[in-house]
């Protein structure tokens, strides 16, 4: 539990900071492709390299899938805007070879559940200093690309025009999701990457118009619901990703209902400037 | 043959932005336009017209070294283009802001000016000062606050200039800042623009589809249809006999009692607002 505890809070972490990228560069669809890579990889791992890699084959399988498939998108699809298709495509076939490979090994059925639904609680020590490595890796290169990813980001078109290295930049931010989601599955599982991923960072960017304040909430929410999360798993026999979904979905309903009131109150009593007038006319 | 109406300046002086010789541009197997031949100086708002897929924005594009000629020279401060040109503000086309956007428009600003060091800087101020100085000189100190996604398109605009202004370019390029605005705030827009370029000694090139709410405001005009680019004097180069040379065809120039003017036969759609 002390483990799961551990590894639980880094990769909340991490994923609340990449998840704030993901959810503005609209990318959730490629977060979630990379952890259905990462299934192909961690079944291939397990199957091909088990006696090998021992307890860590699954985690190795899923960031050399992952990592595989971020270079792979990056490289077919230079701007973020055409690569849902390209995302599709590759998607669809790892899936298949995830599928082959897990029929081919023998304790499928486990080894399949675990990563598709997540595994904390049976995280060991040698995956928590992993966990604290990667973890290193990912708020450290956050850090020095954060400005230029940002305006990349926010305005590709400018930032290109201003010779910024967008491609690299398209690139380190593809290997950041893939990385932060190889390890966001061993909490989440596959299936359900997108409540560390995606919800935590999307029910902030309502709570915040500031990059730095929406990605501190996007974090405290992952870290709210994996300790939550943990803690009830830990007394019930219910899933831990289960209770994490479900934290996080709630909060996000609970954010947005609020935003929308507050919205529609602003709305209404606007009357400064042409503010009001503009956005009759469109 | 090109058709070119220079200033008064002679061409090559020092305090020529941009100058063109025999411009061409295209594609390894397709060649957009040919033979631009234009000069423009401090302080200049000149448009850039012409039909759909004439070739207007790859003039920008070659202005920003984001695409190499493929014949002819052109110099923006005595040199090659070259990407990255700080002196250069862009405000490309777009066509909305995703709605979802939550965030406030002095960030994108700020992140214009300081967007392009690395590492992360939490307590720099110097940035969000010189950004609000943008907005305020644009006008949109009101919406600085408001997030991107609910800003209309006359608001966008202003911030986008900011965006551009920031970092005190001495050339302007503005693709198409006036789709999608209604006519009191392509005024307004217009104005705005004129002030700016005027009291700052920028160059401004404004891609546009109808020429006619610029024209109290132009220095020049650049003129690019069916692979040839006219550029001069409004006055010059919009005119029956000028662009009738220029293409070889007969072209009709039209003007209506206010100075309106119509172009037709080189193009099926113009005026289209």
């Amino acid at each position: 539990m002390q483990h799961a505890f551990e590894a639980g809070t880094m990769i909340a972490v991490i994923a609340g900071v990449t998840g704030y990228f993901v959810v503005l560069r609209r990318s959730a669809f490629t977060a979630h492709a990379f952890s259905e890579m990462g299934f192909a990889g961690a079944a291939g791992a397990v199957l091909l390299a088990g006696g090998l890699l021992g307890e860590n084959a699954p985690i190795v399988g899923l960031l050399l899938g992952s990592t595989t498939g971020g270079l792979a998108i990056a490289a077919l699809a230079r701007r973020a805007t055409n690569r849902d298709t390209q995302v599709g495509i590759v998607l669809a076939f790892t899936l298949g070879l995830g599928l082959l490979f897990i029929r081919l090994y023998p304790a499928y059925a486990t080894e399949a559940y675990s990563i598709l639904f997540g595994q904390i609680l049976g995280v060991s020590i040698n995956q928590v200093l992993l966990t604290l490595v990667a973890s290193v890796v990912i708020l450290s290169t956050v850090a020095v690309v954060y400005r230029p990813l940002l305006f990349a980001s926010l305005d590709e078109d400018v930032a290109e025009a201003k010779g910024m290295p967008i491609l690299f930049l398209g690139t380190v931010f593809m290997l950041l999701v893939a990385v932060s989601v190889s390890f966001a599955v061993q909490v989440t599982g596959v299936l359900l990457i997108f409540s560390l991923m995606v919800t935590p960072a999307a029910t902030a960017q309502y709570l915040a118009r500031r990059p730095q304040r929406a990605i501190i909430i996007s974090v405290a929410i992952s870290l709210l619901a994996t300790w939550v999360g943990l803690f009830v798993a830990f007394y019930t026999i219910y899933p831990v990703s289960f209770f994490i979904t479900a934290i996080v979905f709630a909060l996000y309903l609970l954010v947005r209902l609020l935003h929308q009131r507050t919205t529609w109150g602003r709305a209404s009593s606007v009357k400064v400037g042409g503010e009001g007038v503009d956005k009759r006319n469109g | 043959m090109s058709l070119t109406v220079h200033g008064l300046r002679p061409a090559g002086v020092e305090s020529d932005f941009i100058t063109a010789e025999n411009l061409t541009a295209g594609y390894r197997d397709k060649i957009v336009w040919r033979d631009a031949n234009f000069t423009f100086g401090r302080g200049e708002l000149v448009a850039v017209i012409g039909p759909n897929a004439a070739g207007k924005t790859t003039l920008f594009r070659i202005m920003l070294g984001l695409q190499q000629p493929i014949g002819g020279t052109i110099k923006i401060f005595g040199a090659p283009p070259r990407r990255g040109n700080p002196k250069i503000g862009y405000v490309p086309q777009r066509h909305v802001i995703d709605s979802e956007t939550n965030i406030e428009a002095l960030e994108l600003v700020r992140l214009a000016l300081s967007g392009r060091q690395w590492g992360f800087n939490p307590f720099s101020h110097n940035d969000r000062d010189a950004a609000l100085a943008a907005l305020e000189a644009v006008d949109a100190m009101d919406v600085a606050h408001r997030p991107l996604g609910v800003l209309s398109g006359g608001e966008l605009q202003r911030i986008f200039l900011a965006e551009a202004l920031v970092s005190n370019p001495e050339i302007l390029l503005l693709d198409e800042p006036l789709s999608n605005l209604d006519m009191r705030r392509e005024t307004d827009l217009l104005h705005l623009v004129d002030d700016v370029v005027r009291s700052r000694g920028i160059t401004a090139l404004l891609i546009a589809h109808n020429i006619n709410p610029l024209l109290p405001h132009l220095d020049k005009v650049v003129y690019v249809a069916s692979g040839k680019v006219a550029t001069g004097k409004p006055s010059e180069v919009l005119t029956s006999e000028s662009l009738t040379a220029l293409y070889g065809i007969q072209v009709e120039v039209l003007r209506d009692p206010h100075g309106n003017v119509a172009i037709i036969g080189l193009e099926e759609h113009h005026g289209d607002v």
